[in-house]
């Protein structure tokens, strides 16, 4: 673009960087300054000289890759780490089947009260997941809870919901139920943007509603299961206020249950910043990695898309 | 811009895709949503219930069999250290409506920067400030912490609300939305008329972009309300508390007393409320489609 002058104080050329500057500060203050900060505290510790009474006794020193060699053999963080992956190989398959699944049907044809199902799926995205917890964690408990009500009158065993393997699906279903009505409209809305002739083409060949869905519209909102996948991924691996919320409700869930939580615990309950500094970083670390190698899985798919 | 995603689909899409037929229920798909919808509201339908019964009809009454308690439990969840649970909705409000409101401007004058614009670094720019989106947030808000700390803002309400002005999926979205919203030529013709390029922006471009920040303000509104993180680290004042973080601390401290599960229970009921409230008066205005980037001018 061609700079002509203006009677304002910046030409055209300058405008997009003024209007950049709220957005740019804001980042440096409180996204970069942070990170490097955090990155700077990994490679520290502190030296404690004599019994570290008295002022100078404690000295931050460099410390090199030891917060690193002790975040990786910590079996604590590991442990976390495992778990988290295991409670989203439940989380993320479910989540996004039940998505696709709601958002075909809300697409079908002659299908009734669509809206008000939509919707009404739609909904737990409003309620925030401490209050999902909560609310979960109430009909997770025998006293208070109808399907203990329900199992009690009919005889059934009454598993305990919060401990052991049910702990796990007790967790991922409140991530589910939040998160499901969130994927299903990003999904519907990509079905909805694919072309009428192409289901016309499909009709004249004589294909079933299940074939359509399964060999056309799948296919076709296929850019959308990804974003929804990446999005759900990147939540998973940033599991907090759910299990901390169900914390108080029962001994299983542990203060160092998900990684973050460990993070957590290292930063305020023991008071080491540095290993929780280093903790830190391998998790941005491995999120990063893991996201932008599928970004530009995903970006070289669009691009193909777009140059038709 | 297509229509937002949340109304009833057009007949147009179904009419085009078969001939006329008669008009049967699609069975199947009907009762999938049906079942889908029952069990995303359970947890809402058992606390409105659950709010209405003392404290001995919790435990000895069916569970969706509505109780008679539900004005004493507001009383009592009003008296509740002296009302501080009102002040946490008031705090949560602050946060969340200043918050999206300071978020919405800057993710407006920075989307349409980069949408509007061709200059140099701007996917650069625009990346860097998406890879915002991937730090995990406890990444970034012990830093933030220990920052704020020596600069002696922590636990105070700037500590909770500054982190939050800045979201990289906002000025994402902002973006994609001044690109299809503002057409190049209408900038040039300001141009000719000799306006300056805030005039531009702020005369021309900003109510055009109008429905876009609408979006924006809302995800970033919903963002910060349900907030938990953030609060939980900045934090130690229960005065400052958002609804989230109050919640917490009550369900805490009412765990081992049962007595206490009504207030979290009506808590809860009351938390819940306006967000829904406010979610079905506004859902009309929601532009959906600007997530799945599927926007059309």
């Amino acid at each position: 673009m061609r700079s002509t002058p203006r009677r304002t104080s910046y030409g055209v050329k300058g405008a997009p960087y003024a209007f950049l500057i709220p957005a740019g500060l804001l980042f440096l203050l409180f996204f970069a300054l942070p990170i490097g900060y955090a990155v700077w505290l990994s490679f520290r510790k502190v030296r404690v000289s004599g019994l570290g009474l008295g002022a100078g006794a404690r000295e931050e020193v460099w410390a090199g890759l030891e917060n690193y060699t002790g975040a990786l053999s910590d079996s604590e963080l590991l442990d976390g780490a495992l778990r988290v992956l295991g409670y989203g190989c439940i989380v993320v398959p479910v989540m996004l089947g039940l998505a696709l699944v709601f958002a075909l049907m809300l697409d079908s044809e002659r299908v009734r009260l669509a809206p008000v199902t939509r919707l009404a799926i739609f909904l737990p995205y409003a309620i925030p997941g401490v209050v999902a917890a909560l609310l979960w964690g109430f009909l997770y408990l025998p006293d208070v809870s109808p399907f203990y009500f329900v199992l009690d009158r009919f005889g059934l065993p009454q598993p305990d919901l919060l401990d052991g393997g049910p702990l796990y699906l007790a967790l991922s279903n409140i991530a589910v139920w939040g998160g499901t009505g969130f994927n299903m409209i990003v999904i519907y809305t990509a079905l909805r943007a694919i072309p009428a002739e192409v289901y016309e083409a499909a009709r004249l060949d004589g294909a079933t509603p299940l074939q359509t869905a399964l060999r056309i519209k799948i296919p076709m909102v296929a850019p959308s299961l990804v974003l929804t996948f990446f999005f759900s991924i990147i939540a998973t691996l940033q599991v907090f206020s759910e299990p901390t919320t169900l914390k108080p409700l029962t001994n299983s869930v542990s203060t160092t249950w998900s990684p973050l939580m460990k993070v957590y615990q290292d930063a305020f309950g023991n008071g080491d910043i540095y290993a929780a500094a280093a903790q830190a970083t391998l998790i941005a670390l491995a999120t990063l990695v893991l996201s932008f190698g599928f970004l530009r899985a995903a970006n070289r798919r669009s691009k193909q898309e777009a140059a038709r | 811009m297509s229509s937002v995603a949340l109304r009833k689909a057009e007949p147009a899409a179904g009419t085009t895709r078969g001939p006329a037929r008669p008009r049967r229920i699609a069975l199947v798909p009907t009762l999938t949503l049906l079942l889908g919808a029952v069990y995303c509201l359970l947890p809402v339908a058992w606390v409105v219930i659950a709010s209405t019964k003392s404290g001995s009809e919790l435990f000895s009454t069916f569970t969706f069999w509505p109780g008679t308690g539900f004005a004493d439990n507001v009383a009592d969840l009003s008296a509740y250290r002296d009302g501080v649970y009102w002040q946490w909705m008031g705090n949560s409000a602050l946060y969340a409506g200043l918050g999206a409101l300071l978020s919405t401007c800057v993710s407006a004058v920075s989307g349409y920067a980069l949408a509007v614009y061709r200059f140099r670094g701007r996917e650069s720019l625009f990346n860097v400030l998406l890879a915002g989106v991937l730090m995990p947030p406890v990444i970034l808000a012990i830093p933030q912490y220990l920052l704020l700390a020596k600069a002696d803002l922590t636990d105070s309400y700037l500590s909770v609300l500054l982190p939050q002005i800045l979201s990289p999926y906002g000025v994402y979205l902002a973006r994609i939305y001044a690109a299809a919203a503002v057409p190049s030529d209408v900038v040039e013709a300001g141009r000719m008329d000799g306006a300056g390029e805030w005039r531009i922006f702020s005369r021309v471009a900003l109510p055009m972009m109008v429905p876009g920040l609408v979006t924006v303000f809302l995800f970033q509104f919903v963002a910060i309300w349900n907030n938990f993180l953030l609060p939980y680290i900045m934090l130690s004042d229960d005065e400052k508390f958002p609804i989230t973080l109050g919640l917490y601390t009550l369900l805490e401290q009412g765990a081992n007393t049962p007595a206490l599960y009504t207030l979290v229970i009506t808590g809860a009921f009351l938390a819940v409320f306006p967000l829904v409230a406010l979610f079905l008066v506004i859902q009309r205005f929601w532009s959906l489609d600007l997530l799945s980037g599927a926007v059309k001018s």
